[in-house]
Order: C-alpha cells, then structure tokens, then sequence
C-alpha cells in the first residue's frame, strides 16, 4: 500500500492503490457528486483535498446541468491537458449512487490514454467492492463539521 | 490514414494497426481485428515510447525510428511518425511468427505517408 492512499471507506482503498500504481497518477481523489471524499491519494494537505473535491464536484455539478440542458445523458468524462500536466473526471454508478474520480497525472510519466483504461478498471472494481444494500449517509448540516474533520483526519492518517 | 493502415494490415501474420497519439496514448485511426483491445495497446505503446525516447536521449543515442516488442502470444511492432507525422505512433500488432522485416518496410511507408 502506498503510505500516501488514504480512505474513509476501506472497500475503496485497494482499488485506488492499484489505479495509482498502474497509471503512474500524481493525485486522485474518490467523491460523491456532493464532494464528499471517500479515499484520496497523493495529497500532503487537508486544504488541498477540500478545494479539489469542491472544485471536481462543481464540474460534475456544472457538466451534469449543461447536459441536462441539452438533453443529452451526462457527460462520461472529461478532461484537461495543459502542457506538464493533465486531469480526468469522470463519475459511474455504483449501488451507493453516484461516485467520481479525480485524477492529476504528469505527462513524463503517465497518458490521458493510460488513465482512460485504468480507470476503467478502477470504477469496475469499485462497482463489485461497493457493500450491498449499504445506504449512502446523509450528513446534517450539524454535524457537517464533525463529519469533516473526522473525514480529512482519516484521509491524513492523524 | 486507412490505405496507410489497409497496407500494414496486408500483411501476413499482422493483426491489426493504428496510428497512435504518443504523447495522449489515444487512438487516432485504427484497423484491428476482432478481440484485440485497440485502447490497452496504444496506451502501452505511447507510455513504452515516452519511456523510451527519455532513455535514448539520456544515453545520448538518438532517437528511435522502430522498436519491437516479442511476446509469448504476439509482437508489438512500432514506428515513431517522421517530421511530418510528429507525434503520432505507427503501430502493428502481429502473430509472433510475422514476417518482421515486411512490417517495418511497411510501417515505415505508413510514418512517411500518413499525413
């Protein structure tokens, strides 16, 4: 296991290694559309997750509207290439609903071709790791903070 | 792009070919026979041939104008696009006992031809 993959579901901790090991990925995050994080790897600072996974789930947000707009079937991924570094989005359907996948990849290392096809097999394993029956929980404005903290303290291994 | 293509895939033993992004490892244009995962190869070929052109450069040989990859099941055989066709992979993926020197002759035809 790379010390730098953390989850907050274990189910989705092997997948994740795998996906970062094969695909040469510098950062991933696994979300819900509503950017809660359930498993990250690569990041060194809690600030960094929390603007990520607000920032990935406003995409998915803003593409599923647009689409939505132009009644199409949501957009399957999408992705950014600037000229040392690219990113992948992409979300697919488990049993516990909706789930995405941010990745941040460098060109001297990996591909967006490379990404594609391991992510393929990440959102595939994820899919059959998914607990059965299992509920997605609701997080209250209440406890949001609570919920928070205790998230990125998982995520950080503190 | 597909007579390019057409003249690769001519040949005996070859199973299918594709003109490659190297630096995306996507698939620009493709003829390949059924059961072949056309995405998995040109992933591997871009991310073989971006490994590749590092180490070359570092060893100071130059750059590579083909390689061949022999595995137990078949042969990845690629030709890294000229000047014109910079940043494009010529590939062919083979039956291991393919007659190699007919593909590159091939292959090389196709990297000056293909744009």
């Amino acid at each position: 296991m790379s010390p730098q993959t953390r989850a907050v579901e274990n189910w989705t901790l092997q997948p994740l290694t795998d996906f970062v090991r094969e695909a040469s990925a510098r950062l991933v995050l696994v979300l819900t559309p509503s950017g809660q994080v359930l498993a990250q790897s690569g990041f060194s600072r809690a600030v960094d997750v929390m603007s990520a996974a607000a920032l990935a789930a406003a995409i998915v947000a803003s593409t599923s509207e647009l689409a939505r707009q132009l009644r199409q079937a949501p957009f399957a991924a999408l992705s950014h290439q600037g000229p040392k570094t690219g990113f992948f989005l992409s979300t697919f359907m488990t049993e516990r609903g909706t789930l995405a996948v941010l990745a941040v990849y460098d060109l001297d290392v990996s591909s967006l071709g490379l990404v594609q096809l391991f992510y393929e097999q990440l959102a595939a394993e994820l899919k059959s790791a998914t607990p059965r029956g299992a509920v997605p929980k609701q997080v209250l404005a209440a406890d949001f903070e609570r919920e928070l903290t205790d998230s990125l303290n998982t995520l950080f291994g503190r | 792009m597909s007579k390019a293509l057409d003249l690769i895939t001519r040949v005996r033993g070859v199973r299918g070919a594709m003109l490659v992004s190297a630096e995306d490892g996507l698939i620009v244009a493709e003829q390949l026979m059924e059961g072949i995962k056309g995405g998995a190869v040109a992933a591997l070929a871009a991310s073989l041939a971006g490994r590749l052109r590092r180490a070359m450069e570092a060893a100071g040989t130059g750059t590579s104008v083909f390689w061949h990859l022999q595995a137990e099941q078949g042969a990845l055989l690629v030709v890294p696009g000229g000047d014109a066709a910079d940043g494009i992979l010529v590939v062919a993926v083979a039956e291991p006992d393919v007659n190699i020197g007919l593909v590159r002759l091939e292959l090389l035809r196709a990297a000056e031809t293909v744009v």
